[in-house]
């Protein structure tokens, strides 16, 4: 199909628009010069530079912990949670459970970073790693919830009864049946949240303590200072993370659709 | 010394393996089982019958314990199987959509009920082996349940439910998705392995050509209730009520009305025509009215009155539907009554001897019959 002129005009204003901003950052990223308005060659030493800034480095390290715990712990509360919503047919409050789940998506992140914190400070738990990793896992288990129960609405039930049948507890099919079938929608549902909270800047400054600082809160304090290149590469480095994340995450639900399509389209022909 | 027949329902002593002590269920205001009484004997093939929506899949889902009745009990080798959930039942269930497991291979799905008794490896080994035997799949041990075709699929299921070697397996419309031909070859199939394992087996249809094939026993099933449990051979030629009768096969329901002058056990018969009387087997007083039920192929069709025949009616023949083996003639007699005759082609169609608008004699015995309550 070709494009007419208009619509490719539209087209590359789009993207120009959404992605300009990002292209220009890791052009300058590859900067050789120490003003970032300036180009004097291409050079990949800021990115030398990286590895040796100790706080960088922290930065980084506390990020990827936060991400990696955040992401399991949303993964398994979304999943039970979907798997609640979706199998354990109507009990009383259930509209209000689902809709409580899904309030996150729409709350202000401000909102939320702010009560989190008035809440850890009412607990008097001291802020940090541990924090963050919670107030991550409470935004993010929306999304995995989300992304779990879309998938369990149209998984055919007769399976997990089938497994009961054949004497599995259910337990045991939930673990054996249920999870494998839909074990891609769980790992989208994972790489969702591990970007989401990659990410986050709000939240994380709310939660934060003086012993954890995570890539964008320090990204954002050094910008204050004036951006350097060397910023620039880090940025490069996370959209690189973020982009491998979400590709990961489409592909695994888009294979899994095709692979459960043509299961259907089988069984239909037969 | 001849083989006993298999009749354990006639045996007033033999413990039934399943007993439904008047069952209910109710969805909210709406009865699918009502009060449902039942015995269902070891080693029988029995099969329930009914119009969709009549209950036949909520009966199973009850006996394999996904759902709970309402009211009654249900005893299994005399034992109330109410608490016992359905992973620890000696049942076993086929799924109408064969539910396969599709991260599982053939293989693996039919090991799954196995493993989770935690049989030794080599049992299980060999017991999955001689299901895979048993049902003509070893060449497809290793596919995954997406590669292979809706009757293997089928095969795959019923070698899954029976590995375990239940004492009752169930089978919910298991041959719905076939065609007729494979569904024959299938219903075979099923007979064999029913008697090679001695399982009892339970098996919903909604066509009644399949239940009179495979079954010891069928149960005609109507709105949650059962209308008649009985052989299938009682079945078709004793229906106890015109529903039954008209679900089972082609009928010609006559309704009339008992009049005086009856022989000993025969009654003479007044109906529609008001000329010829009609004459059927049974005792029943002056003035019942009644329905006569005559199967199509228990009528004779000839160009002359027969003589000594206690029923013949005159008609015109204005359709006759060609089926191969047999034809059916549907005769308008004088009143305006349509009857349906069914003649066996035993000659070529160019020598047949009546077509359309001939008019003919349909002629019954007085045994061929059956008088059933309004
Ligand atoms: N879980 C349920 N909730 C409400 N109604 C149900 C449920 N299961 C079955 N029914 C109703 O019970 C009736 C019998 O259903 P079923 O046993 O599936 O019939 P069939 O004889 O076709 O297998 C149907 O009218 C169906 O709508
Ligand atoms: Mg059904």
């Amino acid at each position: 199909m070709r494009l007419s002129w208009f619509n490719t005009i539209s087209l590359t204003l789009g993207f120009a628009f959404l992605y300009l901003p990002m292209v220009i950052l890791v052009i300058y990223s590859f900067n050789e010069s120490k003003l970032v308005t300036v180009w004097a060659g291409f050079s990949t030493k800021w990115y030398g530079e990286l590895l040796k800034n100790e706080e960088f480095l922290d930065a980084a390290w506390v990020t990827i912990r936060v991400a990696a715990m955040s992401s399991t712990l949303a993964t398994v509360l979304g999943t039970l949670a979907a798997y609640v919503l979706v199998r354990a047919g109507r009990f009383a409050g259930r509209t209000l459970f689902s809709g409580m789940i899904y309030a996150p998506l729409v709350m202000p992140e401000v909102i939320t970073g702010l009560s989190l914190l008035l809440l850890f400070i009412g607990l008097d738990i001291d802020r940090g790693v541990m924090t963050i990793v919670l107030a991550h896992t409470t935004f993010s288990m929306c999304y995995v919830s989300v992304v779990v129960s879309s998938r369990l609405a149209s998984f055919d039930t007769s399976l997990e009864e089938a497994a009961l049948d054949l004497g599995a507890s259910p337990f045991t099919a939930f673990f054996l049946v249920t999870l494998p079938i839909i074990a891609p929608a769980v790992i989208a549902g994972w790489l969702l949240a591990f970007t989401l909270s990659l990410d986050d800047l709000v939240i994380a400054s709310f939660t934060t303590g003086p012993s954890a600082t995570t890539l964008p809160i320090k990204i954002f304090s050094a910008v204050r200072l004036g951006v350097s290149p060397e910023i620039n590469a880090l940025s490069t480095l996370m959209i690189v993370v973020v982009t491998v994340g979400v590709i990961v995450a489409s592909l695994v639900t888009k294979r899994a659709a095709v692979a459960r399509a043509r299961e259907e389209l089988a069984v239909e022909r037969s | 010394m001849s083989q006993p027949v298999f009749a354990p329902w006639e045996v007033p002593e033999a413990e039934p393996l399943i007993r439904f002590e008047s069952v209910s269920k109710t969805f909210g205001e709406f009865t699918a089982i009502d009060a449902l009484s039942l015995d269902i004997f070891e080693r029988e093939f029995f099969a329930l019958l009914g119009p969709s929506g009549c209950g036949k899949t909520t009966m199973m889902r009850i006996l394999a314990g996904f759902e709970a009745p309402t009211s009654g009990r249900i005893l299994l080798d005399g034992q109330d199987i109410a608490p016992v959930p359905p992973n620890k039942r000696a049942v076993n269930m086929m799924f109408q959509s064969y539910a396969l497991f599709p991260h599982l291979s053939v293989w693996d799905n039919i090991a799954f009920g196995l493993r989770r008794e935690g049989m030794a490896r080599d049992l299980l080994a060999a017991r999955v082996d001689e299901m895979l035997r048993l049902t003509r799949l070893e060449k497809f041990a290793r596919r995954k349940p997406h590669q292979i075709s809706g009757g293997q699929k089928q095969r795959v299921a019923l070698a899954r439910s029976l590995a375990k070697a239940p004492k009752l397996l169930l089978l919910d419309e298991p041959l719905g998705a076939l065609d007729k031909k494979l569904r024959q070859e299938t219903q075979f199939e099923l007979m064999d392995i029913q008697e090679k394992t001695g399982t009892t087996f339970v098996i919903v249809t909604h066509d009644q050509e399949e239940a009179m094939t495979v079954a010891s026993r069928v149960a005609v099933m109507d709105e949650g209730k059962l209308i008649q449990v009985d052989t299938p051979d009682r079945i078709y030629e004793a229906p106890n009520s015109v529903y039954v009768a008209d679900f089972i096969g082609n009928v010609n329901i006559i309704q009339c009305v008992v009049s005086p002058d009856d022989e000993d056990s025969r009654v003479r018969l007044e109906w529609g025509d008001g000329r010829t009387p009609l004459w059927a087997q049974g005792e029943f007083g002056a003035g019942r009215r009644l329905s006569l039920a005559i199967r199509p192929e228990k009528i004779q069709v000839s160009r002359r009155k027969p003589d000594g025949v206690a029923n013949a009616v005159y008609g015109e023949i204005v359709d006759i539907a060609y089926l191969g083996n047999i034809s059916t003639f549907h005769v308008r007699l004088r009143d305006g009554k349509m009857l349906k005759a069914q003649i066996a082609n035993t000659r070529r169609i160019s020598r047949r001897s009546f077509s359309w608008e001939d008019h003919v004699w349909l002629s019954w015995s007085d045994t061929a019959g059956i008088l059933l309550e309004r």
